[in-house]
């Protein structure tokens, strides 16, 4: 659409130094790397600040051997500014609590419970984390990169022979 | 045998004394996808809902990362399993920009057509498993009609009527057979004449308004908190629609509008999605005034498979191609974000390569799943009459919801 302000990367970067830990492009996105504390006050000024309405994603990439363990990715996008951003930020295998955006984006309530399911990272301030790809009484997190592909938990038990 | 529920709805405890609990789904006559609501009636009025995804839920994720880049392809087809070919181009363009490869013209044009082609197709399907539930069978027939002459055609170019694999990396399986553009225009008039008849049959319909209109009504900020991308969003009158904001393919070259409702009920998602219809013809029919000729891949090692005939008379085409085949392509390290507006709304790509042949990552940002995400939002306050209707205008696709 014509007539939206083009937001700069220089921008993001002045505005939020403080917040981010570092900073990059990645296919002409920004990608603004930060510490857990920071997430909270760096995605209100997104929202408040350059208008980052639409909270599009999160998910998790686990670097297995790495120390953090995981890395949390997620999406926004400004309608005011036409741009998406992408925030990443390291959380341990021994702590994997992360607060909840919940209270920012309702569209956080669902895609934290994925996240939660396929990672087992805990968002604090979530109060509704049961399943929802997977079931009640699953054991483990299938898209971490310990858990085999092979393994098989049916709901319902096989029937012999 | 002993199974226990695969869910617990938190309303099973916490509701209020004089309301009743009901159970709609995961297998019910009127939803068209495996769903499960639970919801909490006061009379008839919905209290409170809880929807709850998942019964479809394949893995995709974890089979991703277990596969090369190219058998990712029958995968992703199995997403939004009724346009397939826009979930194929999204993810081919991820890979595409991480190997940094330019597409021939021919190829950019074809995609472009195929994608406005299923979308009509799949609008055509919402449209009429929605109105379906509603009770209008004569428009519902008419809409199959339609959605069948297009399967059926893009069936004679790529073999399969849904699941079409027919993205390459790089480009396309294979160029348009001969007729097939003659057939596209017939089934173009066709759909038009058709679409007429649905308008004439529902536009003005009391029934049809009465079940729709004001109903499941959503503000564009509550459309945008929640989530909403797509025909959804645009209902409520955002004119956000990525082919206008971030043109990928040929749409820069395209002359389309962004058709918008004026209050994001029902009604408005079931007539922007009508909109849409019209403007993807229009599109289809430029597509085939832009096309040129050429070769649909590009001419890169990496990525493409050599000629069949130069594979059985030349040993190195036939090494090239069993290293393609056997080891798959290899993608250089590195991250990336694309995406598509599919019929649903925004579909993302999010892909980690680490500079092996299968990703290390990739995520799907699925529309349908962040839609029913928000949907109670949109069954609360209504009647219980309204939930099917409602959740017929979302379009949710359980292979894209549950992945």
């Amino acid at each position: 659409m014509t007539g939206r302000a083009p937001l700069s990367f220089d921008a993001i970067e002045r505005e939020f130094a403080s917040l981010v830990e570092r900073s990059s492009q990645s296919f002409g996105m920004p990608v603004l790397e930060l510490r857990v504390e920071n997430l909270l006050p760096l995605v209100t000024g997104l929202r408040d600040r350059f208008d980052f309405a639409l909270f599009l994603d999160v998910t998790a990439v686990d670097y297995l051997e790495r120390s953090p363990r995981f890395d949390l990715v997620y999406h926004f996008y400004s309608r005011r500014h036409n741009q998406r951003v992408r925030l990443k930020m390291p959380v341990p295998a021994e702590r994997p609590v992360v607060p909840t955006l919940t209270g920012h984006y309702g569209s956080a309530r669902y895609m934290e419970r994925e996240v939660h399911d396929m990672y087992g990272i805990e968002f604090a301030g979530n109060g509704d984390l049961r399943p929802i790809l997977l079931y009640d009484g699953f054991i483990g997190h299938p898209l971490r990169k310990d858990y085999p592909i092979e393994r098989e938990q049916p709901v319902v038990p096989y029937r012999a022979g | 045998m002993n199974a226990s529920p695969p869910i617990s709805a938190h309303l099973d405890r916490s509701a209020d004394g004089g309301n009743v609990v009901v159970n709609i789904g995961p297998s019910h006559p009127a939803t068209h996808g495996t769903i499960q609501i639970v919801a909490e009636l006061d009379g008839e009025t919905v209290k409170r809902a809880d929807v709850h995804c998942g019964f479809l839920h394949r893995g995709f994720e974890k089979e991703a990362e277990h596969h090369t880049y190219h058998k990712v392809i029958p995968y992703v087809d199995r997403l939004n399993y009724c346009s397939a070919m826009n979930n194929g181009f999204a993810y081919a363009e991820a890979v595409e920009k991480l190997l940094g490869i330019e597409l021939t013209r021919r190829c950019i044009v074809i995609r472009t057509l195929l994608c406005e082609y299923n979308r009509i197709a799949d609008h055509v399907t919402c449209v009429a498993a929605s109105i379906m539930e509603m009770g209008a069978m004569t428009a519902f027939l008419y809409l199959m009609t339609v959605r069948d002459y297009i399967f059926e055609h893009l069936n004679h170019l790529t073999g399969a009527r849904l699941t079409y694999s027919y993205v390459r990396i790089g480009g396309l399986a294979r160029d348009l057979p001969e007729g097939w553009l003659t057939r596209l225009e017939e089934i173009l008039v066709f759909t038009e004449r058709y679409l007429e008849r649905i308008h004439g049959l529902l536009d003005h319909n009391r029934i049809f308004i009465d079940r729709t209109r004001d109903v499941a009504v959503m503000t564009p900020e509550h459309a945008l908190n929640w989530g909403f991308t797509g025909p959804t969003l645009r209902s409520t009158g955002i004119a956000l629609d990525l082919r206008k904001d971030s043109p990928y393919l040929a749409y820069p070259e395209l002359d389309f509008e962004v058709p918008v409702g004026i209050k994001g009920d029902n009604y408005d998602r079931y007539y922007v999605r009508m909109c849409e219809i019209d403007e993807s013809i229009a599109m289809v029919r430029e597509c085939v005034g832009l096309l040129s000729d050429g070769p649909v891949s590009v001419d890169d090692p990496r990525v493409t498979l050599p000629e069949k005939e130069a594979v059985y008379t030349e040993i190195e085409a036939l090494i090239h191609h069993f290293k393609l085949v056997s080891q798959g392509i290899v993608v250089p390290p590195g991250e990336i974000y694309v995406s598509h507006e599919t019929p649903n709304g925004e579909l993302g790509f999010y892909l980690v390569s680490d500079g092996t042949s299968r990703p290390y990552k990739l995520h799907v940002r699925a529309p349908s799943f962040v839609h029913m995400g928000g949907m109670h939002t949109l069954l609360e306050g209504y009647e219980v009459a309204d939930v099917v209707p409602t959740f017929g205008s979302m379009n949710m696709v359980g292979g894209e919801c549950d992945r």
